[in-house]
């Protein structure tokens, strides 16, 4: 008789599982259906640019050049219609990034520019564009070829940081921790509660082959959605693959890590839930405050600075922040060590629970 | 006869309750065993020590000469197991499930033939949940054949079953008997002990009460001056659900 092959059986239980997977339309809801709903919500709202509200002091100066130049600019929309009280309260609550007020003194255009602790992002994309402006104008009356500004203005283009280059990672991520801890948590829960396992248990196939077979189905499964998602994200609304192919690929890689360490969370959910209704409850608990603080819809600048420190112990803020310098910035795996450490730092812990958690019968 | 199955003062017990009380008895090679006994009596716990599925207190048990304490891998790979009311993986077909079974068990089969042994074969594409009840034990007892086992455990295989159902489980019983192999079952119904069992053990709250063959047992009761208080009949009523509804398979 030849050798008994655990991978063998490995592969087995993940052809079974994969199978099964891919006939269940439901499978298919978080990890595609979800994501690709806020990408496109998101990718309409905005017409997949970035969007800062900027009022114009009421007193300022309109007709010159920086006011043309600066209504040219696509990611700056100027609020008219408000008053004063307005405008001022809307600042303080950051839905109004700045104000600008321009004055002529002595020949010389003055800018007055206003932000807001309240948005403090905004309020330096402002404050470069801004410069940039004046920097340009300043260029021009300077008699220089007109060829030189626009090339400089061609350079800004090109790195246009669309939302979609900044929803899509955050997305990606959340489908990958969704479907890691809720997908991992329901199939051991139903495969020992319908008796599935203990079938398993009498053939001679190992614990561990069962483990590592239903995660290596989860992970094909979902690194299949997400070369979906991304190819969508690429091809649709032209998410930021800054350097191709190799982009993409380090994408994947990085996926994969994370799914490997997002998977323990749903072993221990499986191994703490008494009955499928328990599990949503316990998985939304690890899923959902990395939803809404992790850097999925926002970028975690923007929360107080008492929550901050919450964002930055999160799973999912490392794999997004990585994911976005991989996309954006081209960054390579390498690159994102110190994300990926936090990551495996965080896998360790997860899987030590899992292994004291984890149950059979 | 040559003994396949050796159990040896087997005790079971759990956190408050002694389910197994020092149980031993010998299974021997190509017989059908039936453990009989009413609920709780220890039958399934039994059972499942000897699939190793279950670990045991005290005693001892061989199977096929490999003890369940060193050998479980091996043991595993010459039984074949039905359990009481296992699940099957969800979404899968029939054909697609015993392929699974095959990669676990490391064997090469081929489905359809599975299948046809089992009376299945129109239902390969059909999911495990869409089976009446005796498809889903008619299939169960189809897993347990992928890897040639010389043992056969059957955990209760006809309960819950309509009596053509039955009839057709027995007839597929006694036909994997026949082709050689050993078959050991828990039943609580003593009819179908009598009909398909060729020797019987009876447990009682974990401890056997006696072991013979049906015929044996019957007779030692006579011996002992047992009558039964009404005359017994030529026929039962099952007999005459069975000539009025036929044999025929109703869940097809």
């Amino acid at each position: 008789m030849n050798k008994y092959s655990q991978i063998k059986a490995l592969l087995a239980i993940t052809k079974g599982s994969l199978t099964g997977l891919f006939r269940n339309p439901t499978a298919f809801i978080f990890n595609l259906v979800f994501p690709l709903i806020f990408i496109i919500v998101f990718g309409f709202i905005s017409g997949g640019g970035f969007r800062m509200d900027v009022a114009i002091d009421k007193n300022s100066d309109t007709s010159n050049i920086l006011y043309t130049e600066i209504q040219k600019i696509q990611s700056i929309k100027i609020v008219r219609d408000k008053t004063d009280e307005e405008i001022n309260s809307e600042l303080t609550k950051g839905s109004i990034e700045g104000i600008i007020k321009i004055s002529k003194i002595d020949d010389i255009y003055e800018i007055e520019l206003t932000t807001t602790t309240a948005s403090i992002t905004g309020g330096n994309i402002l404050k470069l564009l801004i410069s940039k402006i004046v920097d340009n104008v300043n260029l021009a009356n300077a008699n220089l070829t007109k060829k030189t500004a626009e090339l400089k203005e061609q350079t800004i283009e090109g790195r246009k940081y669309k939302t979609i280059d900044f929803i899509l990672p955050g997305q990606l991520g959340f489908a990958l921790l969704s479907s890691g801890v809720f997908g991992a948590a329901f199939i051991f829960l139903i495969l020992r509660q319908t008796l599935v396992i203990k079938r398993f248990f009498a053939t001679p196939v190992s614990k561990f082959a069962i483990v590592c077979g239903e995660g290596l189905s989860r992970l094909v499964f979902s690194i299949f959605n997400s070369v979906i998602l991304i190819s969508i994200g690429y091809f649709v609304f032209g998410f930021t693959l800054e350097n191709g192919f190799i982009t993409f690929i380090n994408m994947i890689i990085l996926c994969t890590i994370a799914l490997i360490i997002f998977l323990g969370f749903g072993f221990v959910v499986s191994g703490l839930a008494t009955n499928e209704n328990s599990v949503p409850a316990i998985a939304n608990l690890i899923t959902l405050p990395q939803f809404l603080l992790a850097g999925t819809f926002f970028s975690i600048s923007n929360f107080p600075e008492w929550l901050q420190p919450v964002s930055k112990i999160l799973p999912l803020t490392y794999l997004n922040n990585a994911l976005r310098k991989i996309s954006f910035d081209g960054a390579t795996i390498i690159d994102v060590m110190p994300e990926i450490g936090v990551l495996v730092l965080w896998g360790v812990i997860v899987y030590l629970i899992a292994i004291k958690t984890f149950r059979w019968e | 006869m040559e003994k396949i199955i050796e159990v040896k003062n087997l005790v079971k017990h759990y956190k408050k309750l002694e389910a197994v009380n020092g149980i031993s008895f010998d299974v021997f090679k190509g017989e059908i065993f039936g453990l009989l006994g009413p609920n709780g009596a220890g039958k399934t716990t039994t059972l499942e020590i000897m699939e190793t599925l279950r670990k045991k207190t005290k005693g001892e048990v061989l199977i096929d000469g490999l003890s369940i304490d060193k050998d479980q891998s091996k043991i595993k790979g010459i039984i074949g197991v039905q359990l009481q009311s296992a699940g099957f993986y969800p979404n899968l077909h029939l054909d697609e499930l015993i392929k699974l079974f095959a990669g676990l068990y490391n064997v090469e089969v081929n489905p359809e033939e599975i299948l046809k042994s089992v009376d299945l074969l129109e239902k390969r594409k059909s999911k495990f949940k869409e089976l009446s009840g005796g498809q889903k034990q008619r299939f169960s007892i189809a897993t347990t054949l992928i890897n040639r086992p010389k043992i056969i455990f059957l955990d209760e295989p006809t309960t819950g079953l309509d009596p053509q159902a039955r009839r057709n489980l027995w007839e597929l019983i006694l036909k994997f008997r026949d082709l050689g192999t050993t078959i050991m079952l828990t039943t609580h119904y003593m009819d179908e002990a009598e009909i398909l069992c060729d020797r019987v053990g009876i447990i009682d709250k974990g401890k056997i009460l006696v072991i013979d063959s049906p015929d044996n047992l019957i007779e030692d009761l006579l011996k002992r001056g047992f009558t039964r208080n009404r005359t017994i009949k030529e026929a039962t009523l099952e007999d005459v659900f069975i000539d009025l509804t036929g044999k025929d398979l109703r869940d097809e």
